[in-house]
């Protein structure tokens, strides 16, 4: 008996390692170093991880039914430059539309998530009907929505945003920023999605065994689109957020976001293998990824030796997370 | 006993629940083609598995030429000059038959301190062996773009420049046209010249008849007997292989069949290998058998009566209403449902909860306000299919995964059970499963009967086919080869000579 306890115990430091290691690295940072362990540092950690949350929690629906998307990142790009072209101000002298009122800040929100939900629609339909490997479809979506946005901007930067839009990142309700709450509420959202609807199921069904999932009548193609064109629709509304904070917003916007996200997910518990995964596996990846590059600044590692720390990271989770699942066999 | 080539002694092998070896033996001498019969799942292919060094064996001998040798793997088994053309044959479709004849063993020459592969010789090598076995196409060739007959003859072919003892050959003729057997039996009469020793696994009586030398019978996992393949007659064989008595274990039933639920008209696949021309008739209340040989295209029916594999032509109607299915969503909303043979490969969903295992068909049902799901009804819905199917779990919530392969099974039942079809098919209900289990699911298959449900059960196990059936249906290559109604000619003799005509 004592034995067992032991190997579960020792399973269980394994299977939560990274988790753990991240929880020491936060502490030892937060009482070595001053200003770690504040209100203002936590929000402003909160705040970073508020839209690399809401990208995660798409991507989280791909590779749950063993796929990827690697449009995510300028699928952002694409959504932050539609929100900025519509809210600069009126006044400004670079002005994109040069005549054009600035629209509804929110109206704007649903067109940026309406129009990359269209493109998504179309990778989705790729996979699910012409049977393009998710990896192949959404790089050629990646592809083509990085083209259309070069055209679109001319490539020129944006700025010159209307208040109401950079308030959404400035602004506070209840003493937190609007940013926080975006992300609070798509949480809840995609959990709701996840386990109170059929498509949630489906879609796990379709991760854990298409060819069951096909037998016992899930409509696996419908749910494929979906998860692609509700997964694009979500980095639009990334690519809004970090727009709204950033003040501005330019074609090179979310580059290489998808890998943070996949990693994210990967490292919180979301299996590449399909079938697995929850909403606290994107918000725990995507925070153990924020608080890592963080507690890293604070330590005073510099900036390239970061990538590689993420790296190692990023490894090392993942093997620990497949290792749960072979030495089942 | 210096006069055998190869000799397997005492051999046993069980897998978790099943004994699949009890005690086997065989003997092999040179310069002969050895027949291993017997029924589907006596044994033969994990003997053979067994020897080759895929599985390893619990208990017995190997004996080459007298001398003890031990195989842990196939590797092992290949270097005592023993080879295996596969069941399933196991090439890289996408290289050339050079490549795939030498894969493992590519000749090199030196390029500096570099070794690099030698094209030129292993093409020139490749060319001389097929001509060793009669064939001559290009061993540039993309295998795949071979038929199956010919990517045997370079399995064989591989064999030979290996300079084979002993061949095994696992059903080679399951998939082949009766021109590429005629070329089989060609190579394996020169091999037999040659002094090699062969195995032949086969259902065909008529092969056995004219390429075997000796027999020896397998069943249920153990040894039956060797006899010189000259001195036993078709009818001999068969009641050899099938030997056993008919025990109790199939609960009695005690309803007549009613009205005819569901009729299948002239169904052909968009194969041409696979089912043609299939018509039958399905009763309420009745469990129908689909009796065949592995290979008799009965499970490609059913999925593709169930919409996952192409239909060409024929009509489907259900209570007399002609349905359309193109996709198991079609099925089910005609009331049809389809419990498939391979149940890990298309059956569970391995990672995920007896609950959601269950529920995976029927979220459409229980849903409030339109798609919110109504998981205390689903709950309550799982649960009281735990309770009646009695299935061995601490909690709904257990990953199927970790249930036995009874209990799995009962949960698939489960699936279906909750969404109510009229039609049930079973494909091979029982497979896996240990005795225990295989009772209880013939109780609910019984039970469902009672209930007026239509179950249409495909199975390869002899005696349940014929224990559990109202009627029987046989099958052979894709045609419908019988109809057995009458209890008196529900025998194993009689199944075997319909699923053996072709």
């Amino acid at each position: 008996m004592e034995k067992v306890n032991k190997k579960k115990a020792i399973d269980f430091l394994i299977n939560n390692g990274v988790i753990i290691v991240m929880f020491i690295l936060v502490i030892y940072t937060g009482l070595t170093t001053d200003n770690f362990f504040t209100s203002n540092n936590l929000l402003n950690t909160l705040m970073n991880m508020s839209s690399r949350l809401v990208i995660a929690l798409g991507i989280a629906g791909c590779v749950i039914t063993a796929g990827c998307d690697l449009s995510a990142g300028r699928m952002i790009g694409f959504g932050g430059c539609i929100a900025g072209v519509l809210l600069q101000r009126i006044d400004y002298s670079n002005k994109f539309f040069p005549n054009m009122e600035p629209m509804n800040v929110f109206v704007v929100a649903l067109i940026v998530m309406a129009i990359c939900g269209l493109f998504g629609t179309v990778t989705g339909f790729f996979i699910a009907y012409l049977s393009v490997p998710p990896f192949i479809a959404t790089l050629a979506m990646m592809e083509i929505v990085y083209g259309i946005n070069l055209i679109f901007t001319n490539a020129t930067p944006l700025g010159g945003y209307v208040s109401e839009y950079t308030s959404v990142a400035s602004g506070k309700f209840l003493g937190i920023s609007y940013l926080i709450w975006i992300a609070i509420i798509v949480s809840a959202i995609t959990w709701f999605i996840f386990n109170m609807t059929r498509h949630g199921k489906y879609m796990y069904a379709i991760g854990g065994n298409p060819q069951a999932a096909e037998v016992a009548g899930v409509p696996v193609k419908k749910t494929m689109i979906l998860i692609y064109m509700k997964a694009a629709a979500m980095y639009g509304l990334a690519g809004f957020m970090l727009g709204a904070k950033a003040g501005g917003a330019s074609v090179a916007l979310g580059l290489g976001y998808e890998m943070e996200a996949i990693a994210a997910c990967t490292i919180g518990g979301v299996s590449v293998t399909g079938g697995r995964g929850k909403v606290s596996s994107a918000i725990i990846g995507v925070a153990v990824f924020e608080l890592l590059k963080v507690a890293l600044q604070y330590l005073g590692m510099d900036a390239n030796s970061q990538y590689i720390a993420i790296g190692v990271v990023i490894f090392v989770a993942i093997s620990l997370d497949i290792r749960k699942y072979i030495a089942k066999k | 006993m210096g006069d055998y080539k190869l000799e397997l002694k005492n051999i046993s092998k069980s897998f978790p629940g099943v004994k699949a070896l009890d005690h086997v033996q065989l003997s092999l001498r040179p310069g002969t083609v050895h027949a291993l019969m017997g029924e589907n799942g006596a044994g033969k292919s994990t003997l053979m598995k067994c020897l080759f060094g895929i599985y390893k064996m619990d208990e017995g001998e190997v004996y080459l030429d007298g001398q003890k040798i031990e195989i842990n793997n196939p590797d092992e088994a290949m270097a005592h000059g023993i080879a295996m053309v596969h069941q399933e044959l196991q090439p890289v479709p996408a290289r050339s038959v050079a490549e795939n004849l030498y894969l493992g063993r590519f000749p090199t020459r030196n390029f500096g301190p570099l070794k690099m592969i030698d094209h030129k010789k292993m093409y020139a090598e490749t060319e001389r062996w097929l001509k060793e076995v009669k064939m001559d196409f290009d061993p540039k060739a993309q295998l795949g773009s071979l038929s199956i007959g010919q990517m045997q003859s370079v399995e064989i072919a591989k064999a030979v420049s290996q300079q084979a003892k002993v061949v095994i050959f696992d059903e080679p003729t399951s998939s082949l046209s009766d021109n590429e057997v005629e070329a089989l039996f060609r190579i394996m009469n020169d091999l037999r010249d040659k002094g090699v020793a062969m195995v032949y696994i086969s259902h065909k009586m008529d092969e056995i008849k004219r390429i075997a030398d000796d027999i020896t019978i397998m069943r249920d996992g153990t040894y039956v007997g060797t006899w010189s393949a000259a001195e036993m007659s078709t009818d001999q064989i068969i009641a050899k292989m099938v030997g056993r008595e008919l025990t109790n274990v199939y609960p009695p039933r005690g309803n007549e069949p009613g009205e005819v639920v569901m009729e299948v008209k002239d169904l052909c696949s968009i194969h041409e290998k696979s089912f043609q021309h299939v018509s039958f008739t399905l009763r309420k209340g009745e469990i129908l058998g689909f009796g065949g040989l592995v290979g008799a295209q009965r499970t490609e029916l059913m999925e593709g009566l169930f919409g996952i594999r192409g239909v060409a032509s024929g009509e489907v109607y259900v209570r007399g209403q002609k349905v359309k299915i193109k996709h198991p969503i079609d099925a089910m909303n005609a009331g049809i449902g389809l419990i498939t043979e391979d149940r890990r490969g298309n059956g569970i969903f391995g990672c995920l909860s007896i609950k959601d295992n269950v529920g995976v068909s029927v979220y459409n049902k229980y849903l409030q306000g339109g798609f919110i799901l109504d998981h205390k009804k689903i709950n309550q819905v799982v649960d009281e299919s735990i309770q009646k199917l009695r299935i061995k779990t601490p909690s709904m919530k257990e990953h199927i995964s970790n249930l036995s392969g009874g209990n799995q099974q009962k949960v698939i039942v489960s699936r279906w059970l909750a969404n109510d079809p009229d039609v049930l098919i079973m494909d091979e209900p029982t497979r896996g499963i240990d005795v225990g289990a295989k009772h209880e699911i013939y109780e609910i298959m019984n039970e469902l009967a009672r209930q007026g449900k239509a179950i249409i059960m495909i199975s390869s196990e002899m005696s349940e086919l014929l224990g559990m059936s109202d009627r029987v249906y046989v099958m052979c290559n894709g045609k419908m080869t019988g109809e057995i109604k009458e209890a008196e000619e529900m025998t194993q003799a009689g199944v075997m000579a319909y699923a053996t005509q072709f």
